[in-house]
């Protein structure tokens, strides 16, 4: 095993050696290989990170909200629906929402006004979200303008500002008192947004809804697995559509990386030639030049996922969020949290190390089993 | 000394920042999860149902709770034209 061992470290010292005889290639190999895996691991981690942390805050999202559809549209619903659905074996709790959207032309932006189930703001007053706060510079205890659709000025009075740690979910959120959404959005008595159903037994979700959608047959539930599964696939997209914009570069990276491990310059040919005249075994060579594949490949897979790491998570991915996260005018301030996957890690770890490797080796074995004197001359 | 060995203390190095970038995303998975505790608990208290991501169309700010045929709102037959509407997936039977 010493022997083993010993034999290795001597082949290691050969090959980097051997590697530094040709600096300039190698060296621009391993910083363009750095720069591949650093691109694609960066996209990999901030996904995962953004779906992590829109799975945790979601999981708290009601289990069933039910929607009225009208000619296929989202419609108000009457609050009647709720005893049309009478009770429900596993619901525990049922209540219609209040919510909508209101386009402020003034900041150009969207918000999102709601009316909470608890802790109600008095009628007049608001509590809204840090974004919004930040996008329209309103404090608590100011007062500000909106106009309604049938254009009556409202005044509302900042009675509150949502925790800023909370901003990835209620950044443009305004809540306000029921009455003052009804009359705001001229909304009559009775007529909710949507309804929600909270569902204790988490297997008998499918049942309910399926119970809700026949007693309510012009509604749609959405469940929360739905939720779940719609911000799952929003990610994977966008991480896909980031990889086939970066495909060019990876391809070309390929190419390039493929034509130094696969074809073999005079030089290294004579080399190869020498080292067979001195004695050197066929397997020898291939060992030397498994090392130096896996030299090049691991160097550059450490190296750049270390960049990636501290990239996405120590300087909030300042190449990617821009696409990957979306854009708004009212955008929440938030830093992605660190979540590793292990089985994208082992992925980009074969896909990035193994096929170098594995192109290094095959023209060497066809040089090192032709003879010396051929191959040198 | 040796280039094997040089070589060596560099992987050491690196595998070692490595493991400790692992060991750094669970410490802060946790205490970030803690931090998301007041965003928890708003999306219990207001029935959340979407991250405030995308607010420019009512169907990117909740793409969860968007009609069906919401990315062509605005007459049949009309395209989609929000920026945020080409990142979000398309329904599932829709891509091959």
């Amino acid at each position: 095993m010493k022997q083993f061992w010993r034999t290795q470290r001597y082949l290691v010292d050969f090959t980097i050696s051997s590697l530094q005889r040709r600096k300039g290639k190698n060296l621009s190999l391993l910083l363009v290989y750095t720069l591949i895996v650093f691109l694609l691991a960066s996209v990999m981690l901030f996904c995962q990170s953004l779906k992590r942390e829109a799975a945790v805050i979601l999981a708290n999202a009601p289990e069933i909200v039910v929607q009225r559809q009208v000619a296929g549209r989202h419609a108000l619903i009457p609050g009647e629906y709720l005893q049309k659905v009478g009770r429900l074996r596993g619901v525990s709790q049922k209540r219609g929402r209040l919510w909508g959207y209101y386009y402020d032309p003034g900041v150009k932006a969207n918000y999102t006004l709601m009316v909470p189930a608890e802790d109600v703001p008095n009628p007049g007053e608001v509590v809204i979200g840090a974004a919004f706060s930040r996008v329209r510079g309103v404090g608590v205890g100011y007062y500000f303008n909106l106009y309604s659709s049938a254009n009556k000025l409202f005044s509302f009075k900042v009675a509150g500002i949502l925790d800023t740690e909370s901003e990835l979910v209620s950044g443009d959120l305004m809540l306000m008192a029921e009455s003052d959404f009804r009359e705001f959005f001229t909304i009559p008595e009775g007529m909710y947004t949507d309804l929600v159903f909270n569902v204790t037994n988490p297997r008998e979700v499918q049942n309910v809804a399926g119970k809700i959608n026949e007693r309510l047959p012009d509604t749609r539930p959405i469940l929360r697995e739905e939720i779940l599964r719609t911000y799952d696939a929003i990610f994977n997209w966008r991480q896909g559509i980031v990889f086939v914009l970066l495909s060019g570069a990876i391809l070309a990276f390929v190419l390039f990386a493929w034509d130094k491990a696969s074809g073999l310059s005079g030089e290294e040919k004579r080399e190869i030639g020498i080292l067979k005249a001195v004695g050197w075994e066929t397997g020898d060579i291939l060992r030397m030049k498994f090392w130096e594949g896996i030299l090049l490949s691991l160097t550059a897979f450490l190296f750049g996922y270390l960049f990636a790491y501290i990239h996405v998570f120590y300087s909030s991915a300042v190449l990617f969020s821009p696409v990957l996260k979306g854009w708004a005018i009212l955008y929440p301030d938030f830093s992605p949290i660190p979540a590793v996957d292990g089985l994208q890690l082992a992925t980009l770890f074969f896909f990035t190390v193994f096929p170098y490797t594995v192109a290094t080796i095959i023209p060497i074995w066809q040089a090192a089993v032709t003879d010396p004197d051929t191959v040198i001359r | 000394m040796r280039k094997s060995t040089l070589y060596m203390a560099l992987c050491l190095f690196l595998g070692g920042a490595f493991l400790c970038s692992l060991v750094d995303a669970n410490i802060r998975e946790k205490t970030m999860i803690e931090r998301l505790t007041s965003s928890i608990l708003l999306t219990q208290e207001l029935g959340l149902t979407d991250l405030a991501l995308f607010t420019e169309a009512r169907y990117t700010r909740h793409p969860s709770q968007a009609d069906l045929h919401s990315a062509f709102q605005d007459h049949p037959m009309s395209f989609e034209h929000f920026p945020t509407g080409s990142f979000v997936q398309p329904p599932a039977h829709l891509v091959p």
